[in-house]
């Protein structure tokens, strides 16, 4: 027993794919039989896998779900920035530029909204929580927008370690929500098209989320809708603490 | 040969990454701006131009397309080493704040996807790209 666990830890990103293959095929199947092939197959493996993931993360206390625990760490690889990144540049393969070009309009004002909303949302609920303070504002409202922005806003502007924790807890609460409503929504807000992608990539900004979300609703919109999230966070760490702490302090500041 | 087509994907990312983070030094943001949205566009340019020239035979091609498939499956392992825990142990602060710039982003994608003339839908996947994903 040990010896076979050796043997998957040492090869750990091989015992990734045999892992993510079973819970594809898994998925396949409840979405075949229980669901009729109403929520695709992947949809349903991307749910498993955060629940597999909040089970690693309770069992072991670590930040990386599933991967915490040794025999599952090749997932963190596999499932890692680097081959994510590699894997979503690849979607773009045959892309037709002309579609980009005729959405560009829409998705640049699409990230610039996208960035403001989400920090008006996060600190207006911050102030309903009672956190008044444009410090305490600004970092949950800089949380909203991803949970990178919401540390690096709070790191900023000095915010308390406590709301900076709070932050990140918004943040991966966005991308998770991303991941798992974007199907439920899709039909909804006509998320059926490259430019409503690159709209809806730029409003949201969690590249997980967005990546996951999309990957669930038809993976022909990937590559739109990561074109415009990959310039969210950097425009989020970029304006969270100045324009956006200036605006609170000004409105708020005693 | 295959391993053209992942080296010229891998060259996409890495310039692009490099690109990403310059800009991220110019404008003072320690963060990686647009580095995937540069890739890619890198490589539709550059993979069009050899297309066209005959230099991305469909052995090459397969190197890309092969990433590209392994998409689903890579998101699949990225949902499960997601920080789930520590989402869901923020409280009801972490997850309304989150909700709501979920709920009011969506709400905008109708009003933008309305510039500049509507889209068409994408045609319903034949059933081979169904197998695929």
């Amino acid at each position: 027993m040990e010896l076979v666990a050796d043997v998957l830890e040492r090869n750990g990103l091989l015992f990734a794919f045999v892992i993510v293959g079973a819970l594809m095929m898994v998925s396949g199947w409840l979405s075949k039989t229980l669901t009729r092939g109403r929520l695709q197959g992947s949809a349903i493996a991307i749910m498993l896998g955060l629940v597999l993931a909040y089970i690693g993360g309770v069992q072991t206390g670590g930040e990386a779900g599933l991967a915490d625990i040794a025999i599952f760490s090749g997932l963190g690889l596999m499932g890692g920035a680097m081959l994510r990144d590699f894997a979503i540049v690849a979607t773009a393969y045959g892309v037709d530029l002309q579609e980009i070009k005729k959405a560009g309009l829409a998705g640049g004002l699409s990230l610039i909204l996208g960035v403001f909303v989400s920090f008006v949302a996060g600190a207006l609920v911050a102030a309903a929580f009672g956190y008044t303070d444009p410090e305490s504002m600004a970092t949950v409202g800089a949380g909203a927008a991803t949970y990178i922005v919401g540390p690096v806003t709070g790191t900023a502007v000095g915010a308390s370690s406590e709301v900076i924790a709070l932050s990140v807890a918004a943040g991966l609460v966005k991308s998770v929500v991303v991941m798992v409503g974007t199907p439920m929504i899709a039909s909804v807000i006509g998320l059926n098209n490259p430019k409503s992608a690159m709209a809806y990539g730029g409003l949201m900004g969690t590249t997980s989320g967005v990546a996951g979300g999309l990957a669930a609703t038809d993976k022909r919109l990937v590559p739109y809708g990561a074109m415009t999230a990959t310039f969210y966070t950097g425009l989020g760490c970029l304006l969270g603490p100045s324009v956006f702490y200036f605006a609170l302090r000004f409105l708020f500041g005693a | 040969m295959v391993l053209y087509g992942v080296a010229a994907l891998a060259l996409c990312m890495l310039v692009g990454m490099i690109i990403g983070d310059l800009i991220g030094v110019a404008v003072g943001v320690d963060a990686n701006v647009g580095g995937v949205g540069f890739a890619m566009i890198m490589l539709v340019l550059a993979t069009a131009w050899l297309r066209k020239k005959g230099l991305f035979p469909k052995s090459t091609e397969q190197g890309v397309l092969f990433w590209s498939a392994l998409y689903i499956p890579i998101v699949i392992a990225m949902a499960s080493t997601q920080n789930v825990a520590e989402a869901l142990d923020g409280g009801p602060m972490a997850i309304l704040a989150g909700l709501t710039a979920l709920a009011c982003g969506a709400a905008l994608v109708p009003a933008l996807s309305r510039i500049g003339g509507r889209a068409e839908p994408l045609p319903p996947m034949t059933d081979e790209e169904k197998m695929e994903a």
